[in-house]
């Protein structure tokens, strides 16, 4: 990797898109998981009966289930929009980069 | 299998504390003296057949394995199919198993708090770290973090903070095994330990990195199989309804409807959110589980990785909750598997063991046994590669030998290493069997925490951090993980059997991890050394390769 290439692809608009846009991208997504994670955390601390409402009248099966499940569920579901964004939209935008560069 | 039912002389929970952070007081650990059972042949049959396949994929991979890179990689050629169920076998460990499902089966909601806990540092990892870390890394974390700083400082702190956290979690691993394997497979501790040390030299030291991603990956598959039989056997006595489920738990638990709500588990909300962290940014530092991102070709494949683990991982921690309940209806109350008094035979942890039997029967249960044993071979073999990995690559290819040393070389100075790793976690996990080792995981995690997922975060992310800030921070985070934890509850009272602990809080990380964020941030700001400025100019081309990946380690061709 030669001092030359590293700075076609600095001066290369693509690459600041690139750079841009993953980071923004990764950012939110990041921020999305640790506000729902810190969120659950903090009415565990503060809050812990509102978790043990039933679900319904009479029902055993409390909110809190449902929704440890979906944190779980938005775990994977986070990881696979990041993937799938990174995977198509990103990665095209660096082969261009690299071609162009050469 | 009514053997098991001679009684045991556990205390309430076991492996959970072991592995658990912050679980001590909750679960309490294998202590004192555990029985030994009747020796149990249908699992014992069952790890032979798994130990020989895994030694026979050790001498395939052993024929494969030819240079430095194959060792520490497999050559870099694992699919993120592969990689993704290798790292969900690298972090499932037999602790999470019985120690979650013996949670939930305890206190029931609280048990699902730690499984999303363990869960959510993996979006993070890929979000931020995964693909940079695979663009600018060779074979161990510390080629990133010291890609523009000063090799000799930053390996040493780098292995250091490896070192000691292999060194906690083999311990947890070893003593948590002889005893697990105690109570499963009826024999001796120190016979359980000595198999385990020479079954993981075996593979790391002769089959490297290929054969230890197989024995995870088998050894994923083998352990998600079981639970989900296990869970779906469960379901299937309550129609699958879960209501109906929960209904029937709540019936015969002693605590009643309090298990469907959160306990006391997390009180001190200071400490919950500080366990969050080191949970959340633990994962995102530990040694084994990022050189498994230097496994893959490029960084497509690592991304695909953390979203397959992540997959595997949250589904494997939903089964636990589900046997957890399963083992609240099914073995609660089963004079099969309760003391006279109604506590659980061979405490809490064994609680995912007796649901085996319960819904499989013996056959069942010896698979079960079998798979907890293995599961322990996977994550000891993948620590051993780590630590031997921080020894022969950053101390002495790149430290001792300055980048000089031959392939040859290295390879040899890992597979030795690998041969006093295992030798020395033999040792260790004798010398603590009767030591009260609840802390240690927690400790790891703070550790990872603390010093390497910050240091690494740094050098990806800011332009401006230098090797004095680095170091001198990495090293703050360090000593402020360790003497919290030293004199905080789980060690100042429980091990050394003071009165009170100096310092309130079992989970240090709120703190170490702001002291290395802080530090980091004070003493590279401090630094205006010539070095320094070299240090910040060189962040521009590293930050081209690792967003790019032009200039990263490819596949071999092989």
């Amino acid at each position: 990797m030669s001092a030359d290439i590293n700075e076609k692809v600095r001066r290369n608009p693509k690459f600041q898109e690139l750079c841009q846009k993953r980071s923004t991208f990764a950012w939110t997504l990041s921020a999305v998981m640790l506000a729902i994670y810190y969120g659950f955390i903090l009415v565990i601390a503060f809050a812990p009966a509102s978790l043990g409402t039933p679900l319904w009248e009479g029902a055993t099966t409390t909110v809190g289930f449902p929704i440890g499940v979906a944190i779980i569920v938005s775990a994977f579901l986070l990881t696979g929009v990041y993937v799938k964004r990174a995977n198509g939209e990103f990665d095209d935008l660096t082969r261009q980069i690299i071609e162009e560069a050469k | 299998m009514s053997r098991l039912s001679t009684r045991v002389l556990a205390a309430s929970a076991g492996v959970a504390a072991a592995a658990l952070p912050g679980l001590a007081l909750a679960a309490g650990a294998i202590e004192g003296a555990v029985q030994k059972q009747a020796t149990n042949w249908v699992a014992i049959v069952m790890f032979l057949a798994f130990v020989a396949g895994t030694l026979g994929i050790t001498y395939w991979a052993a024929r494969q394995t030819k240079s430095a890179k194959d060792f520490y990689t497999a050559g870099g050629g694992i699919t993120g199919f592969q990689n993704g169920l290798a790292i969900a076998g690298d972090y499932m460990s037999a602790a999470s198993f019985l120690g979650i499902s013996a949670l939930v089966f305890a206190s029931g909601f609280d048990g699902l708090i730690y499984s999303i806990g363990f869960l959510v540092g993996w979006p993070v990892i890929l979000f931020l770290v995964a693909e940079r870390l695979r663009n600018l890394g060779k074979f161990t974390f510390a080629d990133v973090a010291s890609f523009r700083l000063q090799q000799k400082p930053i390996r040493t702190l780098s292995a250091c903070g490896t070192l000691t956290v292999v060194a906690l979690y083999l311990i947890a691993q070893m003593v948590g095994a002889g005893k697990l394997i105690q109570l499963l497979f009826g024999l001796d501790y120190m016979v359980a330990v000595v198999i385990v040390g020479a079954l993981m030299i075996a593979y790391v030291m002769f089959g490297g990195m290929l054969a230890t991603t197989w024995v995870q990956i088998i050894k994923a598959v083998l352990l998600l199989s079981g639970a989900t039989f296990m869970a779906v056997m469960v379901l299937y006595n309550y129609g699958f309804s879960f209501e109906k489920l929960f209904t029937a738990a709540t019936e015969v638990h002693a605590k009643g409807t309090a298990i469907m709500a959160p306990g006391g588990l997390v009180k001190d909300p200071l400490d919950a959110i500080s366990l969050g962290l080191a949970l959340m940014f633990g994962t995102a530092g530990l040694p084994h589980i990022l050189m498994r991102f230097f496994t893959v070709a490029d960084a497509k494949e690592a991304r695909k990785s953390v979203f397959f683990a992540t997959g595997f991982i949250g589904y494997f921690y939903i089964l636990t909750f589900v046997i957890g309940f399963g083992a609240i209806v099914l073995v609660l109350g089963n004079p099969e598997f309760t003391t006279a008094a109604g506590a659980l035979i061979g405490g809490n942890n064994m609680a995912a063991i007796h649901l085996s039997k319960a819904v499989g029967g013996d056959f069942f249960l010896g698979f079960i046994s079998a798979v907890a044993f293995a599961t322990i071979l996977a994550v000891v073999a993948g620590l051993t590669l780590s630590g031997a990995s921080a020894v022969s690559h950053d101390l002495y290819a790149m430290v001792i030998k300055k980048g000089h040393a031959t392939d040859k070389d290295e390879m040899r100075v890992s597979k030795m290493t690998t041969l006093v790793l295992g030798v020395v976690a033999v040792f260790l996990g004798i010398a603590f069997e009767k030591q009260n080792i609840a802390f240690m995981v927690g400790l790891a995690f703070a550790i990872a925490a603390s010093v390497n997922f910050p240091v690494l975060f740094y050098s990806m992310f800011w332009k401006k951090l230098t090797t004095k800030g680095a170091f001198y921070g990495g090293f703050l985070g360090l000593a402020t993980a360790v003497a919290l934890v030293v004199f905080g509850p789980t060690v100042w009272v429980e091990v050394l059997g003071n009165e009170s602990p100096i310092v309130p809080w079992k989970n240090p990380a709120i703190f170490s991890m702001t002291a290395a964020f802080l530090g980091i941030w004070i003493f590279s700001l401090l630094d205006n050394s010539k070095q320094a400025e070299d240090e910040r100019r060189a962040f521009d081309d590293q930050y081209v390769r690792s967003q790019t990946g032009i200039g990263a380690e490819g596949a071999s061709a092989h």
